[in-house]
Order: C-alpha cells, then structure tokens, then sequence
C-alpha cells in the first residue's frame, strides 16, 4: 500500500491538500485538509457590524459577491429590513451575485479545469489563420510553457482539431470573464471586491446607459455560454464520458436557494427565490431546509474540541494549531448530523426533483443525449454539466431583470444598529450553500460565523468519523496510473474548492520519485 | 535578419494568507489583456514566464514545488518574485503552507525568505503581501506580517517594490512589471514612503475626486445612496493614495465612489484597523493629518 501526496493542488482557489492512500489500483483512503487559516471571523469580533460586508468578501477574491449578499442578507436581518428591501436594491444584488457566478463558472471550466482534459501542447502542430492560435503556437515554440507544464501526460482524448478549438475558447473566455468583472463594476464600482453592496440595499443608481451597457455586455456572454461553453462541456462529457460514473461522492445535496425574486418573506429559506432551498439524495426525494438542523464538528480539525457540534448562530472559533488527530484547518458542516455536498449540482438537483420547469428544460435533454437517468449526474461530469447549464439560466435571467429596473426610484433602505441582535444570510453563491451568522452587542459584532461551500464540500471526518464529500468521492476511484493521477484531480475539481489554498494528493510506492513523495 | 531571441523573465507567484483577488485583478487587465501578460512578449523582445501561480498552472503536487526551487537555482538573481497574501508568522508558520518537504508543510515564510533572497526584485502585490493587510487585522490571529516586514526582520535586501490594493488596480501590477522590463528597478524618488510607486500612488483620491466640488460647497451626502460628497458617511478618500478616481477601474466603467459608495482605503498601510469604521466619519484623533493638505 502506498500513499501519494500532491501538494500543492492547483487551479483552485485556495490551500487545499489531499492525500489518497492507494492500492491495487483503488483509493482505500482519502484525507481533505484545508492548509490556510486566516481567522476572519476572529478578526471580525469588535467592529461595527456594517463593515462585515466589506471585509466577509475579502474571504474569497473569485467569488467575494456571495459573501457580500450573505454578509448584507444576515445584517438586514439584524437590523430588522430583512423584508424592506427595495426593488431596484433586490434587483442589483442579483444582477451583481449572477455577474459573479458568470465569471466564476466560466473562469472555472476554462481555466481551472479544462487543462485536465485539453491538451494544449496540440496547437504546436496548428496551421492556421486564428491569431490566438498563432501566438500560443509561438509561445510553444519559444519553449518556455510556463504556467501550462509541468503536468500530468497520458489521459487527454480529444482530437486535434477539438483541443485547438478548446485552447481557442480559453482565450476568449479569458475576456468574456473580464467582461462579466466589468457587468458587475457597472452597478458594484469595481471588482474583485466591491463597495456598493451595503446592508439596507446597494448604493449605486440604475441609470439607463448602466442598464444598456449591462445587458450588451450579458448578451455577448450568453452567445458564448448557449454557442461555445455549454457544447464545449458536453464535448468533453462525449469523450471522457466514464466521468459519469467516477467521483460519485456523498449522495446528499443542499442547497439554501438563490436570487431573491420577492423580499416580502424575512426567511430567507421560505423566500421565493430564482433556485429554491432544498436538500436531495439518490432516492430523489426533495426535503426542505431547516437551519437548525445545521451543525460544525472539529474533531479533525485544528480547533478546541469545547467548540465542536454547535449551530453556526452559536458557534466559536477557537484554533488549536497541531492538535493530535487533526489535519485541516476547516471545520466539518453536517446537516442533520449528515454529510452533505453543495454547489450547482446540489442547485440544479434540488429544482430538477422540484419539477422546475427551466430546470428540467434544461437537464432533460442533456441525460437523454447520454442515454443517462438523473442519476448519473451525481459525477463529476454531472457537476461540469450542471455548472454550465446553471451558468445559462442564470445569464438568461439577469436579460430579464436588468429591464426591471426603475431609474430614479430609491436603492436604499435606512435602518438604526440595535445594541444587542442576531441575524442570519443564508444563500448559495457559484460554489454552493453559504452561511452568515452574526450576534451583535453594544452595538458591535460580538460573534460572527461564516459556514462556506467548499467547508461542506472539502471537510475533513467529522466527530462520528465519516468523510467529506470530496473524501468519499475519492474513496473507491481507480486510479489507471498512478504516476498520473489524474482522476483524483479531476474529481477534486469537479467540485470547484475554493480554500484559498494548496494541495497534496498520496501516491503508491513504485511512482516516479521526481514528481511524488512515497511513505 | 533572424528575430533575436526573445528574453525570458521567469515569474514566480506566491499566495499566502490571501484571497485569490489580486491574481483575479489582474485577470481582469485590458490592455495587455490576461493573454498578453501569459502568452505574449509583453514588451517586444521580453517575456513573462510565469512558471509558479497555483491558480492557473497546468501541473498540480510535487512537481510544480520542484519548479520554484528549480528557478531559485537556474535563475540566481533573474527571476521576479510576486507574493500575494500575508506571511503568516505565528505557530511557526503552519496558518499557510505551500507544499510538503519530508512529511512537512512549508510554511509560506519559509518560501518568501528563500526565494526573496535570491529574487531579481520581489513585487509584494495587494495590501496583505504589502502591509498585512486584513489577515493582519486586529487581533491578527496568525501574526501576519508584510514581506517588507519579513525582509527586515531577515535582513534581506532584495529590492521591493509594494502594489497595494484590495485588490489593487491590474494597472498599477503590470505598469510595475513593464517599468521594471523597460527601465529595470525603480531608481531614487520613484517610490513613496511606503514603497509604492509614485506614478499610481502619488495623489490622495481626494484631490481627484469628481464629488470635490460638493466637500469644497459643504454639500454632503447624509445617507449611502445621496448624491454630493460622502465624507460624512465614512469616506477615507482624504487618506488615501491612489489615482482610482481618474483611472476607474474594469476597463473604465465605474469605481468605488463612482458606485456611491465611500472610498474604505484599502490601499494604504492604515487598512483595515485604522480607517475603520467604513460608514463612519473619518476623525482628527483617528486620523490626526485631515485637512492638513
């Protein structure tokens, strides 16, 4: 039996280490360790409460929105505007938080994890007329390929014609993600991180040229998303379609529903959203979402274990760095006492069981051209596919709502800062369900916590010892060679981690020692 | 005549207690575009090879943590060193690791003093690399530090130049790169005091702002969302040194004041302790230079 350790993990955002312990072939054992501790939620502790949404998005810079929404989500709670939003302040929040997912599915295919099924190196050989060819047939020839190798060699089956075309689209996506940074700059003032999302609403007026610009700018995107993105994924589903079938993972899906369509309802899990709140497991069954139901372990975690079980609304972060029998510096969110996994698939699941019709308009005809029940989608292709078909229904719908946007009527709702409340933002940002807590006294943050996707997706066992998401779908893979691993990230990507981070994936004795370390 | 051998300039690209955005700034660069910066000579005869950035790297484990030792010893003295994030200090380092060597993490402080050392020039990019930044923030949890507080501790003298932001303007990194390319390192005056070049941080947004008028008429946004000037409500513009104002940001559509909402200073060494709270008026005890211009 050997172990393999990749560390770290790239193209993902954050410090993230796996190890899998190999043998005969098959991953006996998997451990998912977040590397990166930054204490946030320490640092929180003592402000005034409307600085958390300022300083929450700077937990993540691929996707800061989500935590701004659930940021300014739990404070209007505390506050008591929760149902007192605006319109025009609704609307642009969602026009903000759908800019933000556009840009990071299309930045995580593209760039973060086609370059595990494209092969780059295929432009070498290009005789042609596209400019963006070209220059990457250059940059090949000059000989220095960083940041494209090192990398693994063997498992990339697409054709020439189809790798040239995929390293095109990775051109163009670079600028069409720009293009949804600018959609989001226009009602947010900039990004990554933004200053118009406040709690009470936005800050920025919707003005005709704003929503004219917008919308050309989303139109450019949906040609690519309907045209390039979505045949690009099926494309790569065709030829590495055995993906169906690997990186199953847990079995159980939630997800706290997104884009708020009505804010007359203060739960937000009541809310009539765009994606309703849900959980979903292999039997297909959809049952609702109760926050209590939520709780963080820290067994194997590097926290005091006086923290561990509690409700996020109750919970502590206590780091106890080289605690015995810890190996991540994320905690371990069950629901129900559960593992659960979160993202676009637990989104789209969760409205495909609902009989969504836009859902189902879109899932159906994906599974019936794989010859595939709703079942297969719990895969790591299943994630890639509901990705970039979430992806379009969002675009479509932002074409939507920008036109229902009121110039000149109010964005903004005032409030006064309770000397003593709690609130609460639960939504899904592009990686999955995401929490806000905040407990205020003396007019200031005396507690806040922040439940994120990828503490779901990548925890570490919980107290009872059961593995993550990312552990159990790794458990059981076969792994072909084991010098080249790529199944193992291939299935981490799928579900698109965001720590911050960097990783470590174990190999079995016999690799090659220059790229792998064996214990 | 045979084109002359293009230049390499091998980049490595270090993420410690950070959050990805920087890299995403810029990303999100239009002229030279994401492409340009990886692909291209980004100055005619030069280019920028980016052989360590955990984000985009096609590579994944122990081979790419061979490629920053690799370029520290093939490339003595020639490669850029960028450091995003903060270096965390306390518990020996453990709160950012990049990488294992014999079973161990390595710590990221272990990276930037090596790698620091041997460096052409280091750019700290972002507020955390240049000041610590929010992981930095009190009560600084993981004792994060700045690498120029790193470089003095160590005695390291490699020449450092800080890109601050959060994130900052993808301009200001590839204006940095470029005139490190055409003019090589920055020569005396060209940085501030805090080793920010002048050519971006040289004016206080204030000075620039196109709601100066209403400050200078005394007409003052009383909520967020008024029009007029939003020093009342907690704008640190009159601290803070960027030229936002006139260059805008995402290819020119907007910017934080443009957005009505109050400039948080989030380039300067201040952020986020001092120019807190966001929505509250900057005050002469807080901040003892206002008006003093």
């Amino acid at each position: 039996m050997g172990k393999i350790t990749i560390d770290p993990i790239t193209r993902i955002e954050g410090h993230l280490k796996i190890e899998a312990v190999v043998e005969d072939g098959e991953v006996k054992d998997a451990r998912s360790s977040g590397t990166l501790f930054r204490g946030f939620e320490l640092i929180l502790r003592g402000r005034d409460p409307r600085d958390a949404s300022q300083l929450t998005q700077r937990i993540c810079g691929v996707c800061p929105q989500v935590h701004a929404t659930a940021s300014v989500l739990c404070l209007d709670s505390a506050f008591g505007v929760a149902d007192k939003i605006t319109d025009n302040g609704r609307i642009i929040r969602n026009l903000l938080l759908g800019a933000n997912y556009v840009q990071s599915h299309i930045l995580h295919f593209y760039h973060l994890a086609a370059l595990d099924y494209v092969d780059v190196t295929s432009v070498a050989t290009y005789e042609g007329d596209n400019a963006a060819l070209n220059s990457i047939k250059n940059f090949i020839a000059r000989g220095e390929l960083g940041p494209f190798v090192p990398r693994y060699e063997g498992d990339y089956r697409l054709s020439d014609e189809m790798n040239r075309a995929a390293t095109a689209h990775y051109v163009e996506a670079l600028r069409l993600r720009r293009k949804a940074q600018e959609m989001l700059a226009l009602f947010g003032g900039k990004m990554p991180h933004n200053c118009a999302t406040v709690a009470g609403g936005v800050t920025e007026h919707p003005t005709v040229d704003k929503i004219v610009s917008f919308l050309w700018r989303l139109n450019e995107i949906r040609d690519f998303i309907d045209n390039t993105y979505i045949p690009d994924v099926l494309g790569v589903a065709e030829a590495y379609a055995d993906y169906f079938s690997i990186g199953a993972g847990c079995g159980n899906l939630l997800a706290y529903g997104v884009f708020d369509l009505d804010g007359s309802e203060p739960d937000y899990l009541r809310r009539k959203r765009l994606l309703q709140s849900g959980t979903v497991s292999t039997d297909l069954k959809l049952g609702d979402v109760a926050a209590e139901r939520i709780a963080e372990y820290v067994k194997h975690s590097w926290f005091a274990d006086s923290s561990t079980g509690r409700y996020p609304g109750l919970g502590e972060t206590v780091p106890q760095p080289g605690k015995a029998g810890a190996y991540s510096w994320l905690k371990s969110p069950r629901y129900d006492g559960k593992v659960y996994e979160v993202g676009p698939l637990a989104r789209t699941m969760v409205n495909y069981v609902a009989g969504h019709p836009t859902v189902k308009g879109l899932v159906d005809p994906v599974l019936s051209r794989f010859e595939a029940g709703p079942g297969a989608l719990f895969s790591v292709l299943g994630r890639h596919a509901a990705r970039a078909l979430e992806c379009k229904y969002v675009a479509d719908s932002m074409a939507d709502w920008v036109l229902q946007l009121k110039p000149g009527e109010p964005v903004y709702t005032e409030y006064d800062i309770p000397e003593k409340s709690s609130g609460m933002g639960l939504v899904c940002g592009p990686r999955g369900a995401l929490g806000h807590w905040i407990k205020i006294e003396d007019h200031k943050i005396a507690n806040y916590q922040c439940v994120v996707p990828t503490t779901w997706n990548a925890s570490p066992r919980d107290d009872e010892g059961t593995p993550g998401p990312i552990e159990q779908a790794l458990i059981g893979t076969k792994i072909k060679d084991e010098n080249n691993p790529f199944e193992i990230v291939r299935i981490v990507r799928s579900f698109d981690p965001c720590l911050a981070c960097a990783v470590h994936v174990i190999t079995p004795k016999g690799s090659d020692l220059g790229r792998f370390r064996v214990s | 005549m045979a084109k002359p051998k293009t230049q390499e300039y091998p980049v490595l690209w270090l993420q410690g207690g950070a959050c990805t955005g920087c890299s995403v700034s810029v990303l999100n660069s239009v002229s030279p575009s994401a492409k340009n910066i990886l692909i291209d000579e980004i100055i005619p005869g030069k280019h920028i090879n980016v052989r360590f950035h955990t984000t985009v790297m096609g590579g994944t484990g122990d081979s790419v943590v061979a490629e920053l030792e690799q370029t520290r010893e093939e490339a003595k003295g020639a490669y850029l060193l960028v450091v995003e994030g903060s270096v965390p200090l306390g518990a020996d380092g453990v709160y950012a690791v990049i990488g294992e060597r014999d079973d161990e993490g390595i710590p990221m402080l272990s990276w930037v003093k090596s790698l620091g050392q041997d460096a052409l020039a280091v750019i700290a990019v972002g507020t955390c690399a240049a000041f610590g930044g929010i992981p930095a923030g009190a009560p600084n949890p993981t004792e994060s530090a700045s690498v120029q507080q790193v470089f003095s501790a160590e005695g390291i003298d490699t020449p450092l130049i800080n890109v601050s932001g959060c994130a900052p303007h993808p301009a200001w990194f590839v204006g940095t790169v470029a005139s490190l390319l055409i003019q090589g390192l920055p020569m005396e005056g060209e940085l501030d005091e805090f080793r920010r070049p002048r050519a971006f941080y040289g004016q206080l947004i204030h000075e620039n702002c196109p709601r100066r008028a209403y400050f200078d008429e005394g007409k003052f946004a009383k909520k967020l969302s008024d029009p007029y000037c939003l020093y009342e409500v907690g704008c640190k513009g009159p601290v803070t040194h960027a030229d936002c104002p006139t260059r805008l940001w995402n290819n020119g559509v907007n910017w934080c004041v443009g957005s009505g909402a109050p400039c948080i200073g989030c380039v300067e060494p201040t952020f986020p302790d001092v120019v807190a709270p966001v929505y509250e008026k900057i005050t002469d005890e807080a901040l003892p230079n206002i008006g003093a211009e």
